[in-house]
Order: structure tokens, then C-alpha cells, then sequence
């Protein structure tokens, strides 16, 4: 169908348009990231690193040490003002937390009881089945606390997040001293590279030695953001080890089927296609 | 007549032998994949890093 192309004006001209569209295209690109306008890549916030999570991989699980330590994290710094409605005590259990720890923790809180004989509501402690409290009783609440702004429920942040983790993390580690020259922010907000639009709620929350952790690892702002983002992870996916055991067995089994497969349909065609077929023509 | 022709002259013990095969398979074969896995995420998984954080005298409990 086609010919070579072989005449030298017609390879100059290929040269020259695809010179052209390769220099126009990064022209535009580069436009497009000097500004921060609707509709540009600065809107959308800068992308992640990728980091190398100990849970990367197709048969790596979690790191419970982190998760616990996130999990203190959480419960020290991120529970003033974001919700995890999706976990509840019992989930701590046996992943970062024994049974007794667990009750511990709950014990210390109230929750609502069936009202007395006159109607009158009751409280009681906390049990193992009770979902984490939430810091405000409803989203009015929480917005007039945080000067209109809705702090995310953190169960499925995670999920919820283009970048998932390296989002998280670049997120919590990517508040710069000051905005860079040039920002404007709307009143009360801060200015983070990574949130989409660049204008933040939330302030930098993370500090060096904000807590103290049991196990005697250094609180650095990194190792802080690392683990809580690890518990996060494992919020919002408490199945995650679980279903990379599934999977490894799901892949022994179905490639194990797979060759039996290949060896029965070898096993049943080989005599078909050894054979050979002679025609004797009737002798006249 | 071998074994396992045997296994196939009747249906009942046919189907019995793969039920059975099957339920045999499953308990050994669950042990070693579990096995593997807890020893490839050694160190990562509750039951390693309990200990550092628990100084003994929980030992009795009855989490899963």
C-alpha cells in the first residue's frame, strides 16, 4: 500500500513536522506549568514521588509496627479534627493492638445507651464493637470549627486519593516555610504543592517529636507521616494482607490448572495429529 | 486391578476420593502457602513486633 519514502524533500519534511510538533508540544506543556489557572497542570496539584512503601509488592504485607505507631499518630493528632468512622475497636485487634489495649482504649470513652425507663438518654463505656468517635457531632459542626472547611473522614482516604500513599505522605511532608513568591491564598488557608490548586485548609500538622513513640523510634516529621500513612492504608484496606495470601494461592492453583490443561489436551491430541491417513483407490 | 483404577469403578467412591482429595489438599496446602508467607513478611507481621511493645505478663491473651 505504502511506498518508501526515498525522495530527499519528502524525508526533509517529515523531519521538519515531526521537529515541529515535538518542540510545539513542549512548548505548550511548559506554558501550561507556569501558571496556576483553571484547567492547568498547577490546579491539579503536584504528583508524587513514588516511594518504596513496605507494603509494595504482590506478596509483601503491611508493617504492623507502623501501623501501631500510626495509629498513635492518628489518635494523638489527626483525631481533633478527622473522623475514621469505618473502624471500630474490635479492628485494632490482633493487627496492632491486643484485646486488652483495645478495651482500654474504648473504655475510657461514653457512648450512647438505651434511654431509661423514662426516656431519658444514658451513656455507657465504650465496647470493642463501637466505631471510633468522631470529633464533631455532624458536618455543620465541623465546618463552623474549621472556618467553613469539611475535614475528610479518613477511613478511605487512601482509596480516595489519586497517589493513594505517596499522596498522603508527599502531602504531610510538602508544606514549604512560606507560599512561593507570587501565591495568593484565600484567608485562613495554607499553601501546599501537593493539594490540587495549591490552597489548603489544613496547616502543617506534623512537627519533629510531636509524639512520643513507645517503641523508641525517632518521632522525625517523615517517620510521623510514614506510619500514619501506613495506618491509613491498612483503614482502608483491612483485607490487604489477607488478600495477597488469596492471591498467592489463586495463582499456584490457576497455573497449576492451567498446565494440567495444556498437558490433557496434548495428551488427547496426539494421537490425531500422529496419525497418518492412506487412501488405497478401489482396483478396478 | 490397581488402586487407582479401583478409585474409578464406582461413582460413590469416585466422588468421595475427590471430595476427600480435595479436603486433604486444602489443610496442606493452606499450612505451606501460610508458612511461606509469614516467613517471607518476617518481622513486618503483629505476632513478630508484639513482643516490642508488650514487656511480657500479657502473654495470656486471647487476641486473634
Amino acid at each position: 500500500m505504502f511506498r518508501a519514502v526515498s525522495t530527499p524533500l519528502a524525508q526533509k519534511f517529515i523531519t521538519g513536522a515531526v521537529a515541529t510538533t515535538g518542540l510545539g508540544a513542549s512548548y505548550l506543556l511548559y506554558q501550561d506549568s507556569i501558571t496556576a489557572n483553571a484547567m492547568t497542570a498547577a490546579e491539579h496539584g503536584l504528583h508524587p514521588p513514588a516511594y518504596g512503601w513496605s507494603h509494595n509488592g504482590m506478596f509483601e504485607t503491611f508493617d504492623h509496627a507502623s501501623i501501631r505507631r500510626g495509629f498513635q499518630v492518628y489518635r494523638d493528632v489527626c483525631a481533633a479534627c478527622h473522623s475514621l468512622d469505618r473502624i471500630a475497636w474490635r479492628n485494632l485487634v490482633g493487627v496492632s493492638h491486643t484485646a486488652s489495649e483495645a478495651k482500654a482504649f474504648c473504655e475510657e470513652l461514653e457512648y450512647d445507651d438505651e434511654p431509661d425507663d423514662e426516656g431519658a438518654p444514658r451513656k455507657r463505656p465504650g465496647k470493642l464493637a463501637d466505631y471510633l468517635p468522631s470529633p464533631y457531632e455532624n458536618e455543620q459542626a465541623a465546618r463552623a470549627a474549621n472556618q467553613g472547611a469539611l475535614p475528610p473522614d479518613l477511613s478511605l482516604i487512601v482509596k480516595a486519593r489519586h497517589g493513594a500513599c505517596d499522596y498522603i505522605f508527599s502531602l504531610l511532608t510538602g508544606y514549604p516555610d512560606e507560599p512561593p513568591a507570587g501565591v495568593v491564598l484565600p484567608p485562613g488557608s495554607n499553601y501546599n504543592p501537593y493539594f490540587p490548586g495549591g490552597s489548603i485548609a489544613m496547616g502543617r500538622v506534623l512537627f519533629d517529636e510531636l509524639v512520643e513513640y513507645e517503641d523508641g523510634t525517632p518521632a522525625t516529621t517523615s517517620q510521623m507521616a510514614k506510619d500514619v500513612t501506613t495506618f491509613l492504608n491498612w483503614a482502608a484496606e483491612p483485607e490487604h494482607d489477607d488478600r495477597k495470601k488469596w492471591g498467592l494461592k489463586a495463582l499456584i492453583v490457576t497455573s497449576s490448572l492451567y498446565l494440567v490443561a495444556i498437558w490433557v489436551k496434548r495428551f488427547k491430541w496426539q494421537p490425531i495429529k500422529n496419525r497418518k491417513i492412506r487412501f488405497d483407490p478401489p482396483k478396478k | 486391578m490397581s488402586f487407582i483404577a479401583s478409585l474409578f469403578q464406582r461413582n460413590s467412591i469416585y466422588v468421595a476420593t475427590i471430595f476427600g482429595g480435595a479436603f486433604a489438599f486444602q489443610g496442606f496446602f493452606d499450612v505451606a502457602v501460610t508458612k511461606w508467607y509469614e516467613n517471607h513478611n518476617k518481622g513486618k507481621l503483629w505476632h513478630d513486633v508484639k513482643g516490642k511493645f508488650l514487656d511480657g505478663g500479657d502473654e495470656d491473651e486471647d487476641d486473634e
